[in-house]
């Protein structure tokens, strides 16, 4: 159990200014080991795909026809020109990985932006009137969570047509409801608040009280949710990549990367090995921070 | 414990019929309306066009439409397969055991791997132990499980040669279908060698397919653990001079077993989003497979309808898991 000196703080949080809770907040995510490793990876990742055309060997899209399912270049065959190999098409792997750290990020940028911006707009609007606009958008969102999320995705992909951004919308639309929920419940515990009702008797509108009053309030579940949802927002645009219904080749998603893949598996393990990982680091390491922010944001959980 | 499950319902059938119009809005919102779909690439000539629209009654108002949708729906009638020109029901009950078969034996494998280990984990909180799992539960839990389920293939079945690529059974085999369930069909054939090729079939996919709730399974328990364990009855307990083994066997794990149960019931719906994944690799030819084929071949009834009753099922099996919670934890079904 933690000693009351070091619960203190995290009890009376609305004392301090911005900066001070943002430094407590860093104390508690700087403990947490695998938080800043994850937090590391990330801004690698990020640097990666900003500076991608100055790091590619090559260009991610041109095809050396005498280099076709060049092997590592740690393999007796490889060659030192293609670190990582080439595909099918005389590809270099490293290339198109460098150039797909733009997609997988770009993809978990937007899809967490889409779905929190829809999914707090209606949880907020549906705890804050409650009765039956709060019925019957939650029934809503009953019905969309009610599908496996991959086969939602899948059938409005299905009905948008594949392709990288119908992919993110899909996505996005079917992690909305988990926003939405978590809106809906901080803001129906927090508007019987005496600084609610303050607020309002000071003569607040509506619209003021719903976002500068209350949802600040609300922040740090959505904050640890959107972390969240950044990671399987990779993985299942991934998964539609793999399907055939996400990304399009040429483009170097690493999803679709791992589709062209498929059927080299056991002559060109490599094909499938690298793209795999890269998804497998970025995920990892965006939970790992995840973790991290929820046990610094949320005191409730915090370790002792 | 009635009016508990009343209440379940209460929120159930709504959404039940919201499923029912999202599998109806489906085809309607695709581009070109239903006849031109189902002529395809061929064509018709407007005359026919307009005939077949009042055949299938896709002239008459949406709601009308909608209605003898449900109406069909009810008769267990789902549409008729653009591709096979079997009835979808028909097709789902055929595909269907695989999928069971496959999503019991990776549920049965998750829970087997992921309960110990959280359990332990809390128990020896702060170990090398606690450290490993951890960690390994947070590396499965990230697992984009398709490109797992490659890794596998290269490994076991590339390098090693153990198990077979693809499938449920070799082709040597050849039996009737009793229960649909491959390992006991194998085993009631009496046939030598079928059973285990059946089992060798089945392991690489229901191991890359219990991955994540395996992963989701040990986190959630250790966390239910480690709350349990610090509350005031366990310190009872060891101050009464009990073991530590007495004292998470008896008093410590049932209670941390309850938010484990809905953990692993809200597993179904993420079990069959990994089925499609998993059948695709593996060829496995369950609904999983059966759905990515059909949206390639844009069969859309089979779509419509298989969309429809796997919403169904995992809804169906959630009331089940909330029932059963009802039953382990009193305070719910009396709150």
């Amino acid at each position: 159990m933690a000693d009351p000196a070091t619960l203190a703080p995290a009890a009376e949080p609305e004392r301090g200014t911005t900066r001070d809770a943002l430094r407590a907040f860093w104390a508690d995510f700087r403990r947490n080991r695998g938080a800043v490793i994850g937090l590391a990876v990330i801004a690698l990742l990020v640097l990666v795909a900003l500076l991608a055309p100055l790091l590619a060997p090559h260009d991610p899209t041109q095809q050396f026809r005498d280099a076709l399912l060049m092997p590592p270049a740690w393999k007796p065959e490889g060659q030192g020109a293609y670190l990582l190999g080439t595909d099918a098409l005389g590809r270099d792997i490293l290339s198109r990985l460098i150039f797909g750290a733009r997609y997988s990020l770009l993809i978990g940028l937007m899809v967490v932006t889409i779905a929190l911006t829809g999914g707090i707009t209606i949880g907020v609007i549906s705890g804050y009137f409650g009765g039956w606009v709060d019925t019957v958008i939650m029934r809503i969102m009953d019905v969309i969570l009610a599908f496996p999320s991959l086969l939602l995705a899948l059938v409005l992909v299905a009905i948008l047509g594949p392709g990288l951004t119908n992919a993110m919308v899909a996505i996005a639309l079917v992690l909305q409801p988990h926003f939405a929920r978590l809106a809906r419940a901080s803001v129906m515990n927090e508007k019987t608040r005496e600084y609610v009702v303050a607020a309002r008797i000071a003569g607040a509108s509506n619209l003021r009280l719903m976002l500068r009053t209350i949802l600040p309030n609300c922040l740090a579940p959505l904050i640890v949710q959107g972390t969240l949802s950044f990671s399987t927002a990779i993985l299942d645009a991934a998964a539609l990549g793999f399907l055939g219904l996400g990304a399009q080749p040429p483009t170097p998603e690493w999803g679709t990367m791992l589709a062209d893949a498929r059927e080299f598996i056991l002559r060109a393990p490599w094909v499938v090995t690298f793209p795999g990982l890269a998804i497998l680091t970025t995920v990892l390491a965006i939970n790992l921070c995840g973790d991290g922010l929820r046990d610094a944001l949320d005191p409730r959980l915090k370790r002792g | 414990m009635f009016r508990y499950l009343l209440g379940k319902l209460a929120v159930l059938i709504p959404t039940f019929f919201g499923i029912t119009i999202v599998a109806f809005g489906f085809v309607r919102v695709l581009p070109g309306d239903p006849i031109m779909l189902m002529a395809g690439e061929r064509g018709l000539t407007p005359e026919r066009h307009a005939q077949l629209m009042a055949q299938y009654g896709f002239d008459r108002p949406l709601w009308q439409q909608y209605l003898s949708y449900l109406g069909d729906l009810f008769q267990g009638d789902l549409g008729t397969s653009l591709v096979t020109h079997r009835p979808v029901a028909e097709d789902f009950l055929t595909f269907f055991p695989a999928t069971m078969e496959l999503g019991l034996c990776a549920m049965i494998l998750a829970v087997c791997i992921g309960l110990p280990l959280g359990v332990l984990a809390a128990v020896k909180r702060g170990s090398w132990f606690e450290q490993i799992s951890m960690s390994a539960a947070l590396v499965g839990y990230s697992m984009p499980i398709f490109w797992w389920g490659l890794l596998m293939i290269i490994l076991f079945s590339g390098t090693l040669g153990w198990t077979p690529v693809s499938g449920r059974i070799s082709l040597m085999y050849y039996f009737p279908q009793v229960t649909g369930f491959m390992l006991i069909d194998s085993l009631l054939s009496g046939q030598a060698g079928a059973f285990r090729s059946a089992v060798l079939h089945l392991i690489l996919p229901s191991v890359v397919l219990a991955t994540i709730p395996a992963a989701v399974i040990a986190r959630q328990s250790r966390s239910a653990m480690l709350e349990v364990l610090s509350e005031d009855f366990v310190r009872t307990a060891k101050a009464k001079g009990l073991g530590p083994a007495l004292v998470v066997g008896r008093h410590a794990l049932r209670n941390a077993l309850i938010p484990v149960v809905t953990v692993i019931g809200l597993q179904v719906g993420s079990l069959m989003a990994g089925a499609i994944l998993t059948e695709t690799i593996f060829s496995w030819p369950g609904i999983g497979k059966w759905i990515v084929d059909s949206i390639s071949k844009r069969d859309y009834p089979v779509v419509q309808g298989g969309l429809l009753v796997i919403a169904a099922v995992v809804m169906i099996v959630n009331l089940i898991v909330d029932l059963l919670y009802a039953v382990i934890n009193p305070r719910i079904r009396h709150g």
